[in-house]
């Protein structure tokens, strides 16, 4: 069984690897086919591995080398595959391999083609690295990995200005929470002396609430940045700027959930500090409900999907908040499924409008693209969280545990959330597939995407419809690892009311949408409608104008202080004391070259002066040596006597 | 007494010579000077009881070493007067006596201690010569033979630096070759 | 007419020593430069041999002995070197030897 671990855990590297040959090469297509083939093998391992902990439910652990044993700190690289682990190993090797194959369709005409794959692959290592380590220490190293790579992929078409900023943007705001993670790290290694998930798991029963407390806050602001929540979240709006199947891969399915996943991990320890949850279950329920009011007026249409993303993300934190471990989980894979499937349909779209993303300026797509038409529909439906599609049975398990733990401010936000991301997603499915073609007025012709690349995109179609049969035996499988939220919805009837109420409310946002946005004479509106100059349209336009406040004021008075260091410290204080202790010995250097006239005549009488003070010093340290005992042992301490 | 007459008369012979060879502008002078100067020395080993040395002192210096750097001023134009540098007098003696006190300095303070133990001890007896032979060609072996090659390649040395035309043999070549050779000499001379 | 000790010799030595130092850094004729070197060489040889003589150990002889072995082969090969010198540049005289100006 061990071997299936590390194939899935490497071939991803060697596909990486091999791929990075080439970079510096013209599109070689093999780089994409081994590449996903790899990929692909490393599903088949995941797999593997599912059906023997299915069967036995007994995790594999393996320690493959040590990594420091240094005094009383052990960090093995060591990894495990347990229940979690494997329904995180599957979700990301599926969606990376389907990714993968797409893209191959997708960067066609891209001359980085090779450095793409290349990147992508090590992804996927890094996320492997992430999700399958036993310790904390290796969960940092693929922490640090993916967002290492998410940098590179964000930033990979580097000539485009915006493309770089929002690269640094996010690998910035990530460093930024990942020194709070740090933080956490220490303290768990100060207070339970090891970083390995058991042992410290066990330790943290011991502990004192404050100290988890700090702990949980800690790891939590880690989670905060790697997972995009307020107040570090504009990264990834800006994200969108890297090629579309970036965005499916890392930012809806993977690395924005590794923050989840490491709530998920560390159960044993929010379920501990119960407040602590309940800040998470909050700021989630905030960040659900903040980035649907902003995917409302959005005209990009990956943008709307990243606000997407987001607004999951917090029902994901919530569910877990709550102390629901096993639902955030489930309303991960799901979530997966349907929003890789959502941006791939979007990346169709793209390439078949010329890059456009406005939606007002597209229309009636659907005559043209019936697959994408269909696949986005469906990924829609179930993000909505309809009946009977993947969305519904994880979105509504959310609800239940907020409404039966009495958390009725966090139920209500999030069954609103609900109404407004049904009407959001239709909203974008509805500007782009039905009514009148708007699109011919800019004179675009678009067409369906290459065939495979739908194909490859069917096995996400497949699993975002009928996830939902999964989710007793996914409860089964994980009951073992992650507690079982025991929650008791008191009456049978009120849980019927409360599943028919969320499916009326969604339903008839979904109507809304469609009536306002599938009708024909829709106009690409152009600033100038008095909706559009509305308060709330503005604000909800600019996104709160945050994105604007971090510019104003952080990181134009922090790049005014570097200035100031640069200028003043840096260049007056630092680099002239070097430049004077240079000056020194080139000064001393060129006044003591006149000693080396060439004469032999002034050589010798210089040498016989070194030679009468080397000797003097002899005499005098010898006298001495002979007269007091503490030059006698200096000496004999310095070797001469 | 006759010890202290003999040593007093040599040293100041031998202080005078060498006084002569460093402040005298004729290089000749200068050579003589010192010739004579290793002669007294030598006086000074008969005086010790270092016979051995006294004579390999006669031989070597005054004659190997003495008459080499007569042939070697053969080469340079000695009728004039060397220039000397004129530099603080006070200077140069100052640091020259400083050295050379020091050196001794240090080379005598072990004997201030008082135990020292003869390495090779003076034993009674037998000649000196005898002595030394004794003690050069048992505990001095490998010295004695490394110098015995420092001094081959010594000599190669000075042959090579100093030989001109070395590219012919003439103890290889027939006595025809040599007349030619002499006659090709001949002409050029000539012309 | 005092006895003759050792501390006569090594006076005699550190006189010797002296002259020859001042030799070596006064003359600006190469080869009587290396006149004065011989000077040293001998002046230390006497110390070795007064010494010697005053403790009753063969050891000082034996170093003077190859002091002179070694000051012999370091005239034929001074001699050599300046024979090319001379040669190549027409002078032996300090002030023209500044190649090695740094």
């Amino acid at each position: 069984m061990e071997k299936y671990l590390y194939i899935a855990l490497f071939a991803p590297l060697v596909s990486s690897l091999f791929s990075a040959l080439f970079t510096a090469k013209e599109k070689k297509l093999f780089t994409g086919i081994i590449g996903s083939s790899l990929i692909i093998v490393s599903f088949l391992a995941s797999s593997v591995l599912l059906t023997h902990i299915l069967k036995t439910g007994e995790p594999i652990h393996v320690e493959m080398m040590t990594w420091m044993a240094t005094g009383n700190l052990y960090i093995p690289f060591g990894f495990l595959v347990d229940q979690v682990s494997v329904t995180m190993m599957m979700v990301v090797t599926l969606v990376s391999s389907v990714v993968h194959v797409y893209a191959i369709g997708y960067m066609h005409h891209d001359k980085g083609f090779n450095r793409f794959f290349s990147w992508l692959s090590a992804f996927v290592f890094s996320m492997m690295i992430l999700v399958m380590s036993d310790n904390y220490a290796g969960l940092f190293i693929g922490w640090e990995g993916v967002g290492l790579c998410s940098w590179g992929l964000i930033g990979f078409w580097f000539h485009k200005e915006s493309a770089s900023w929002a690269a640094n943007e996010a690998f910035i705001m990530n460093r930024i929470a990942d020194l709070g993670m740090l933080i956490g790290l220490f303290l768990i290694y100060w207070h339970t002396g090891t970083l390995q998930y058991d042992g410290a798991f066990e330790a943290f029963h011991t502990l004192d609430n404050t100290t988890l407390t700090w702990i949980g806050i800690f790891l939590f602001i880690g989670a905060m940045g790697k997972s995009a929540q307020f107040p570090l979240h504009t990264w990834l709006a800006d994200a969108m700027e890297g090629p579309t199947p970036v965005s499916a891969l890392i930012h809806a399915a993977t690395m924005v959930t590794a923050g989840v996943y490491l709530v998920i991990r560390s159960n044993e320890l929010y379920t501990l500090i119960p407040d602590v949850g309940l800040f998470i279950a909050s700021l989630g329920t905030f960040v659900a409900l903040f980035a649907a009011s902003m995917a409302l007026v959005n005209r990009d249409m990956k943008r709307i999907i990243a606000y997407s993303t987001l607004s999951q993300l917090g029902y994901m934190f919530a569910a877990a908040g709550l102390g629901a471990y096993w639902v955030a989980l489930f309303h991960l894979m799901a979530h997966a499924f349907f929003k890789a499937l959502l941006f791939l349909g979007a990346g169709n779209v793209m390439h078949a409008m010329d890059d456009e993303l406005d939606p007002f300026k597209m229309g009636g797509l659907k005559k043209v693209m019936k697959g994408t038409w269909i696949m986005m529909t469906l990924a829609s439906l179930a993000l909505a969280g309809i009946f009977p599609f993947a969305g519904f049975f994880s979105k509504d398990t959310i609800l239940e545990a907020a409404f039966a733990d009495h958390h009725m401010v966090i139920y209500g936000v999030l069954l609103f959330t609900a109404g407004l991301t049904a009407f959001y997603s239709f909203r974008l499915v509805a500007l782009i597939f039905h009514g009148e073609e708007r699109y011919k007025i800019f004179g675009i012709h678009p067409h369906e995407a290459y065939r495979f690349m739908l194909i490859a995109m069917s096995p996400l179609l497949f699993l975002a419809v009928i996830a939902g049969i999964f989710q007793a035996p996914f409860f089964e499988m994980v009951e073992e690892v992650l507690s079982a939220h025991e929650y008791h919805i008191h009456s049978h009837v009120t849980v019927w009311v409360m599943m028919i109420g969320t499916q009326l409310f969604v339903g008839l946002a979904i109507l809304y949408a469609y009536k306002k946005y599938a009708r024909n004479g829709i106009e690409v509106p152009d600033g100038t409608s008095a909706i559009e100059n509305s308060f709330m349209y503005k604000l909800l336009y600019n996104q709160y104008y945050i994105p604007y406040a971090y510019e104003e004021y952080i990181v134009k008075p922090y790049r005014e202080i570097s200035k100031v260091f640069w200028t003043e410290i840096d260049m007056k204080i630092v680099d002239a004391t070097v430049d004077g202790i240079a000056g020194i010995i080139y000064n001393t250097g060129e006044k003591t070259r006149a000693m080396q006239s060439g004469n032999l005549s002034t050589m010798l009488k210089w040498m016989v002066a070194g030679t009468v003070a080397l000797l003097a010093l002899a005499v005098i340290f010898g006298i001495a040596a002979r007269n007091s005992d503490e030059v006698a042992s200096l000496l004999s301490v310095i070797g001469v006597m | 007494m006759f010890e202290a007459i003999a040593f007093y008369l040599f040293a100041f012979l031998t202080i005078a010579m060498f006084y002569i060879t460093v402040t005298t502008k004729q290089a000749l002078y200068a050579l003589t000077a010192l010739a004579a100067g290793m002669i007294f020395i030598s006086a000074f080993y008969f005086i010790l009881g270092a016979d051995f040395l006294g004579a390999v002192q006669i031989i070597v210096y005054t004659g190997a070493v003495m008459a080499l750097y007569a042939f070697g001023m053969m080469f340079f134009d000695t009728t004039r007067g060397v220039k000397e540098k004129q530099g603080n007098k006070f200077i140069v003696v100052g640091l020259a006596s400083l050295a050379a006190i020091l050196v001794v300095v240090i080379v005598a303070a072990p004997m201030a201690s008082e135990n020292i133990i003869a390495l090779n001890p003076v034993v009674d007896g037998v000649g000196n010569t005898q002595a030394i032979g004794m003690v050069l060609f048992t505990k001095y072996l490998i010295p004695f033979e490394v110098a015995a090659v420092m001094l081959l390649v010594a000599m190669v040395a000075g042959i090579v630096l100093a030989g001109k035309k070395m590219d012919l043999s003439l103890t290889l070549m027939s006595g025809a070759e040599i007349a030619d050779i002499k006659k090709q000499k001949n002409k050029k001379v000539l012309s | 007419m005092m006895e003759i000790g050792l501390n006569h010799y090594l006076i005699l030595s550190t006189i010797l020593f002296a002259i020859g130092l001042v030799g070596v850094m006064r003359r600006k004729n190469l080869l009587l430069l290396f006149f004065a070197t011989e000077i040293l060489l001998n002046a230390v040889n006497i110390a070795f041999a007064a010494i010697s003589h005053y403790y009753g150990d063969l050891t000082g002889q034996m170093f003077a002995f190859f002091v002179m072995a070694i000051a012999a082969s370091e005239v034929a090969v001074g001699l050599g070197l300046l024979i090319v010198w001379f040669k190549r540049h027409g002078n032996i005289d300090l002030d023209f030897m500044t190649s090695m100006r740094g």
